[in-house]
């Protein structure tokens, strides 16, 4: 699945996307005790735990001869209202992140923005529940969940291009790697659709008042338009900054793809940000460093290992390291061997 | 669908790794946490073509492998399955700079030595005492309860979902997966047992006075050895970051062989 | 003269759909009484459990504990009083850890933790597992799971137990087991159960549910 990787993370990148997650997380669960139902969280924990299963199951796509899988956060905004949806996603993550390394600690936040904030607190609100506003009908259910699907899905790949392009780990440039992400996620986003809609009609059908009972748990209707518009705004800038800053520094991929759309004035104009940016970039020790084009052809060498002494110190690390462990496990047989 | 047993398979591994009782078992769950954290942060810092100077942070898996006695086969199995997204995009690189092949390396290095300690971490701590932990680092019960309810069920809604899915095996023997057709009613079969299960469980809850709060997870104090051993592990950390160390072997050897 | 720990009188109750689950019951048990329920299912045997706890109320009726009549505000109180163990342990055993399990409830009580664990060791042997204090819930058999389930309760200090068929699924060595340690229970007891056999060692008093209104006593059986 489209989860976000360790490797290909920034601490910068990840730890605002924790921040981000944290706070929204926050609200959530201000949002969860206020709604005077505590039913919620044992529903919360079962249907966690049914949706992780759920993931695990083949869909065999008719024709492709391929199988797609189930992400959830949709079918879990639908059951329990975006709050505890999130909530929920949020848990399913972190037991996969903890488990099976899925995702890891520091792109814990990313993974939950991409997969939890893009469906429930976007997708959710502005399309299902707008699409079914005035009540279900198979079609309704149908459309709402198949648009809303692909719409979090793409939304939430996006987010991962922006996220490791920020990172700065990679050399794919911007266009690119969009290219490759947001058709894969439309079809995973297809499959998506097609299981939530047919899993929401089903539960529609046999046992229509879970659905309402979870319509019924929000306050006019959900969210309201203007907290999500200020918060898309909000994240448009903070994105904006992001962007700005990468350019800044590695000019050539992002400049590239957006003179091919923009023309190289835009850049030009937001020169003042950028160069507050690249200052405090070049003060901090862990941000990431993008100034290659400046190290030497030795250091490169160096660090890549790709000389005799980078080699040479490599070697000697990971010597030291098999004598540690020798060490180690020869003290513990000789523990074992005084106290048996 | 092998993948449903497999994955039960592996949680319940790594869960009765964490009861076993060695001193790093020992260690106060706040503190295992809090290095691994660091430790992420630092080897993710690392820009895109370091290698060399990502060696040394083997030592801290490898110290707490040995010391925990926890079995490295499973481990390096998990290793050879490499996030489809990590492998898609790092195979590009090359395509795109001349020295993609270090970038390759260093992701794969990096996520190598990322998830060996998130593991690490899960095997000598388990669910439970991570609960604790975030629980100290004031995470609301909400989300702890919630998060504790969610991997009890997950072992129960697995098995049911392993018998459901025999049972559909055994009727369609040429198909590999579910048909979307079936999907609807088969993953709402498992919906409904769920949520019916749930309406009990909450039922359960509230017959034992539940209300909404759930404080007490048993806390305990840290420790001079606990500290001890974050302070220590970071020090390190920080200084492999800073210093890259076998950079520094590597210019002694250079500064040898010339003299 | 024994007082009464239970009473119901005229019990209706209808279900969401329209069918008539209880029609016009009323019954009392007295103080440290082992009454059985049984009856064909789909009798509504859980759901008279159900009305006793408060988790359903009744559509025409009332049931008191004690003095006390269950209505919504009187809930605290009555499942002090009463200890239910579900059909299914699994929905019922929902912490980690059976100790964790075991000290939900005291927990919820604001007890201090000392006096928690004591409440779990306690319970754990009385329902004849302390081995199984520390064991993950998935890893225990499906008698084992009873027992903890019954522990859970039982570290509430209860002075009525109110069982849902709990011989169920059980292999005959572990039905054995439990029923030796219900006998040893001087709580009042109530156990809904197909268990004919069961209900005739352990229960005192056996209550029909068919188209019948009142309970059928049944003698003492000695020996």
């Amino acid at each position: 699945m489209m989860h976000m990787a360790d490797a290909l993370i920034s601490p910068a990148v990840g730890g605002t996307m924790m921040a981000a997650t944290a706070g929204l997380a926050a609200y959530s669960i201000k949002k969860v005790q206020n709604d005077l139902d505590d039913q919620k969280i044992p529903f919360m924990g079962v249907m966690g735990a049914f949706v992780f299963a759920s993931q695990m199951i083949n869909f065999a796509i008719p024709a492709t001869g391929s199988s797609g899988h189930l992400g959830g956060g949709m079918l879990l905004a639908i059951l329990l209202g975006p709050y505890a949806g999130f909530l929920t996603m949020a848990s399913i993550l972190l037991i996969q992140a903890l488990f099976f390394g899925d995702g890891g600690l520091l792109a814990y936040g990313c993974n939950v923005f991409n997969l939890g904030f893009c469906t429930c607190f976007v997708a959710y609100p502005l399309i299902y529940k707008w699409i079914t506003r005035k009540g279900l009908t198979s079609r309704k259910i149908f459309g709402a969940s198949m648009v809303s699907a692909i719409l979090g899905l793409q939304m939430g790949a996006f987010s991962v291009v922006l996220e490791t392009l920020c990172s700065g780990k990679t050399e794919l440039p911007f266009d690119t790697f969009v290219l490759l992400m947001q058709p894969i996620h439309l079809a995973i986003g297809i499959v998506e659709g097609l299981i939530t809609a047919a899993v929401v009609t089903f539960v529609w059908k046999a046992r229509p008042e879970i659905l309402e009972r979870a319509a019924v748990g929000k306050t006019l209707g959900g969210i309201s338009m203007k907290k999500v518009l200020a918060g898309i705004l909000a994240a448009a800038i903070v994105m904006g900054g992001f962007v700005s800053w990468f350019a800044s520094s590695n000019p050539d991929g992002l400049e590239w793809s957006l003179e091919r759309t923009a023309g190289t004035a835009e850049l030009k104009a937001s020169g003042g940000v950028h160069d507050l940016l690249a200052n405090v970039q070049s003060k901090t020790a862990f941000l990431p460093d993008y100034n290659f084009k400046t190290a030497t052809e030795d250091e490169t060498n160096r660090y890549a290992g790709t000389s005799v002494s980078g080699i040479a110190g490599g070697a000697l690390t990971l010597g030291l390291a098999g004598l540690t462990g020798w060490m180690i496990r020869v003290f513990k047989k000789k523990k074992a061997k005084i106290a048996p | 669908m092998p993948k449903i047993a497999d994955s039960i398979y592996n949680i319940r591994l790594l869960d009765d790794l964490a009861r076993k009782n060695t001193a790093i078992h020992r260690l106060h769950p706040v503190s295992k946490l809090l290095a691994t954290i660091v430790y992420v942060i630092a080897v993710v810092s690392f820009h895109r073509y370091e290698i060399v100077g990502l060696l040394p942070f083997v030592f801290y898996p490898l110290v707490l492998i040995l010391l925990a006695e926890l079995p490295v086969m499973p481990i390096l199995k998990r290793l050879l399955w490499v996030e489809p997204l990590i492998i898609g995009i790092g195979i590009l690189n090359p395509l795109f700079d001349p020295k993609g092949w270090i970038t390759f390396a260093s992701i794969m290095i990096k996520s190598g030595l990322t998830v060996t300690a998130c593991l690490v971490l899960v095997s000598t701590t388990g669910l439970d005492k991570i609960a604790q932990a975030l629980r100290t680092l004031k995470v609301p019960s909400l989300f702890v309860l919630q998060l504790l309810l969610t991997f009890r069920y997950l072992a129960v809604l697995i098995e049911e979902l392993a018998r459901m899915a025999r049972a559909y095996t055994l009727r369609a023997p040429r198909q590999r997966g579910v048909r979307l057709k079936d999907g609807g009613p088969f993953v709402g079969q498992l919906l409904l047992r769920a949520f019916d299960r749930a309406q009990r469980v909450y039922e359960a809850m509230k017959l034992r006075g539940f209300h909404g709060e759930y404080h007490a997870y048993g806390k305990s104090k840290m420790t001079r050895k606990d500290i001890l051993f974050l302070l220590a592990w970071s020090l390190f950390f920080m200084t492999a970051r800073i210093l890259n160390i076998p950079a520094l072997f590597g210019l002694l050897f250079e500064g040898g062989s010339r003299g | 003269m024994s007082r009464c720990e239970i009473e119901a009188s005229h019990l209706f109750y209808s279900y969401p759909d329209g069918h008539e689950a209880i029609k016009d019951i009323s019954f009392t048990i007295s103080r440290g009484e082992s009454v059985g329920i049984i009856g064909a299912n789909g009798s509504g045997k859980t759901t008279l459990l159900f009305l006793m706890m408060g988790i359903l109320f009744p559509d025409r009726g009332e049931v008191k504990v004690g003095d006390v009549p269950v209505t919504k505000k009187t809930l605290a109180t009555i499942r002090r009083r009463l200890g239910m163990v579900f059909q299914d342990p699994d929905d019922q055993l929902f912490m980690t850890t059976v100790f964790d399990d075991v000290a939900f409830g005291p927990r919820n009580f604001h007890l201090d933790e000392n006096e928690v664990k004591t409440r779990v060791e306690e319970a754990l042997e009385m329902v004849g597992i302390p081995h199984l204090k520390d064991r993950a819930l998935y890893k225990i058999s499906g008698g084992e799971k009873r027992a903890a389930a019954i522990a859970s309760v039982l570290s509430m200090k209860p002075d009525v137990l109110l069982m849902d068929e709990p011989t169920s699924g059980l292999d005959p060595k572990a039905r054995r087991q439990l029923m030796n340690v219900l006998k040893g229970f001087r709580h009042t007891k109530v156990i809904t159960s197909h268990d004919l056999d069961m209900v005739l060692e352990t229960c005192d008093r056996v209550i029909v549910l068919k188209d019948v209104e009142n309970g059928v006593k049944i003698p003492n059986i000695t020996g």
